[in-house]
């Protein structure tokens, strides 16, 4: 037991007496066990919304960009917002095992699978976007480096959306193999313990005949640091290009050098929002309230409190830095984001980014499960309105008054938008029922120093 | 001729860094080590190498590096400059800032897929790769010490039971 000693003071990470045994029958139970009623209800709606969206998507390219609410002076609106907000979402997974792993934060464990899933399919839904607004997405291999014949010229390496595609290929790739790599062990857990013959077929599949040798560990824990070391700052260097995509522009009111950490901590904030919505949500209806502990809910918010925080700031030094900067055209943009026709998206996105998040300074509320997820929800919400303020308020009154117009959207600019939500939770929901959600032999690991029985036996001990 | 092996199977990860101890002094060769989670200091004690994986690692982000820069240089500036934005588009060193984000992707893409890949291959690992654990315990909860049987089965089993063992079992396999 000595070995595994932690400091009495640190919370259970794993509670309700649990065995080894019994973290894989646990993890195990959703995948063996049937699909409630709720789980049939709520993939139907998000099937519903799916196939909703792919016919509005279906019906954008046939038809043309025209068929979305864009203007001559707003030429990017909702396609980029949803862009941001889904790749920011995605920020949160790769945050959870990277950095995390990289602190030895043992309450990443809990979480970091499930966080890693909702980082890959959201940059699915964001990759999707720039794919349609393409217009023509069976040519969307031009954007690789491909020799002169294919086109007149080759990609240019000066742009950062060339920079883009780079960033969210390289982002979704490597988070893929660090996601399936992490899942070896745990399929193989599942495959071993399967006793229809096609589920023991299709986990051997996945599992890659894992067998758990002690070099194969060995392995393992290396190629999970050194991953872990790569995707720290592949992760720091997504959002650092995608905020690119508006900082080297000229455009008032995106023409700032702050962007890269600011689209950063917005990232992270939003990727923990949408951690908690879902994981308030899974842990209730998988029965993985041992593994989802308050305290992992509690130590997120605090994450959510501390990013909303920077993000704020990043708020009042844009403002600050537009004023101070001298430039009209500068200080108007801030001016009529604040004050002008966009002004309730403006206060939407001040209220629930920045005032919200600081309800989590209460132990009361960022213990109270309910008001984390409320707030949650509030988060996502203000992280959507806060990328349609950079990109609309910033274009819609341009350098030409007689060209000023207002945005909005069609309703297959937001069939769209929906049918993204709709694909995330299908996807969500699906592998919620056929992959190990928590990452069981991590957890094993942790047990006997985080774990609440054996916490107990050492407090007993004195030792 | 069939290979016969002695499995002792422990239910603790303690127990199992004791046994592996208690068989080194008792001059038993282990030849492989089966648990469901990383335990940590058993690689230490079965005085495996440390794993060179880091290295190769690095090694790809070189490599990665490398054809990035080779890749943009040819293509931005070998190949067909362009005046893009007043940019000085006749230099690589000049030219360079504009280049960074994709040459960093890259190397980061060469590392993380040629490491992983480099696992994989080296642990064995793929799909349709059939599972090699000796008993499905092992992913569980169970920890396996497997040992050769040379002749030898009445002493071995005689050290191993000195442990804090959970079951013995004696396997022989032909298909090797």
């Amino acid at each position: 037991m000595g070995s595994h000693y932690e400091a009495p003071i640190r919370k259970p990470l794993v509670t309700g007496n649990k065995t080894y045994h019994q973290i894989s029958v646990d993890v195990a139970r959703p995948i063996e066990g049937t699909a409630n009623k709720q789980w049939w209800i709520v993939f139907s709606i998000a099937l519903v919304l799916f196939m909703w969206g792919i016919g509005c998507i279906i019906y954008t390219i046939s038809t043309g960009i025209g068929v979305w609410g864009l203007n001559k002076t707003v030429g990017w609106a909702w396609d980029i917002t949803n862009f941001v907000w889904w790749v920011g979402i995605g920020h949160a997974g790769t945050l959870i095992s990277a950095v995390l792993l990289l602190f030895r934060q043992k309450w990443r464990m809990g979480i970091n699978r499930s966080a890693e899933a909702m980082t890959i399919f959201s940059v699915i839904q964001a990759g999707l976007f720039p794919l349609i607004h393409m217009g023509r997405p069976w040519l969307a291999y031009w954007i690789v480096p491909i020799p002169n014949q294919f086109g007149s010229l080759w990609v240019n390496f000066n742009s950062p959306l060339l920079w883009d595609v780079f960033a969210i290929s390289t982002y979704l790739t490597v988070s893929l193999v660090f996601w399936w790599t992490g899942l070896l062990p745990d399929f193989a857990m599942i495959r071993d313990r399967a006793v229809k013959p096609f589920q023991k077929k299709i986990y051997s599949l996945v599992s890659f005949g894992w067998s758990g040798r002690a070099k194969d560990w060995q392995r393992f824990e290396e190629v999970s640091l050194v991953l872990a070391g790569l995707a720290t700052p592949l992760v720091l260097s997504v959002h650092t290009i995608v905020s690119f995509d508006f900082a080297t522009s000229v455009i008032p009111g995106w023409h700032t050098t702050i962007f890269p950490p600011y689209f950063v901590a917005g990232a992270i904030f939003s990727g923990f929002a949408m951690v908690q919505t879902l994981l308030i949500v899974m842990r209730k209806v998988c029965n993985l309230e041992d593994y989802i502990t308050l305290q992992h809910i509690e130590l997120m918010n605090i994450v959510i409190m501390i990013t909303g925080s920077i993000v704020g700031c990043a708020y009042i030094t844009e403002l600050f830095i537009a004023w101070y900067s001298g430039v009209e055209y500068e200080q108007y943009a801030f001016l009529n984001r604040a004050t002008g026709p966009y002004w309730w998206a403006y206060w939407a996105m001040m209220t629930c980014n920045v005032f919200s998040p600081q309800f989590m300074w209460f132990k009361k509320l960022r213990t109270s499960i309910v008001f984390s997820f409320v707030i949650s929800i509030v988060v996502n919400i203000g992280m959507w309105f806060e990328r349609f303020v950079i990109i609309v308020t910033s274009l819609h009154r341009d350098y030409l008054p007689s060209s000023w117009t207002m945005f909005s959207p069609s309703f297959i600019d937001i069939g769209i938008f929906l049918g993204t939500i709709g694909f995330f939770f299908v996807l969500f929901l699906l592998y919620s029922r056929t992959f190990p959600v928590i990452a069981q032999a991590e957890v094993k690991t942790i047990l006997k120093s985080s774990g609440d029985n054996y916490k107990k036996i050492r407090d007993k001990d004195g030792k | 001729m069939a290979n016969k092996f002695l499995h002792a199977i422990y239910d603790d990860d303690d127990k199992l860094l004791d046994a592996v101890k208690l068989l080194k002094k008792e001059g038993v060769t282990i030849e492989d080590v089966f648990t469901p989670f990383p335990v940590h200091g058993l690689d230490h004690l079965l005085d495996l190498k440390p794993t060179r994986l880091a290295i190769n690692a690095f090694i790809y982000g070189c490599l990665g590096l490398t054809v990035g820069l080779l890749m943009i240089n040819y293509i931005m500036i070998v190949d067909w400059p362009q005046n893009i934005g007043g940019k000085p588009s006749f230099s690589l060193l000049e030219n360079l800032p504009a280049f960074v984000p994709v040459i960093f992707e890259l190397t980061v893409f060469f590392t993380a897929h040629l490491m992983v890949i480099t696992f994989y291959l080296r642990s064995r690992l793929w799909p349709f790769k059939k599972a090699e654990n000796p008993i499905p315990e092992t992913t569980d909860d169970k920890f396996l010490i497997q040992i050769r049987i040379n002749k030898n089965e009445k002493d071995l089993k005689a050290k191993v039971k000195k442990t804090d063992i959970f079951k013995i079992d004696v396997v022989e396999n032909n298909d090797e």
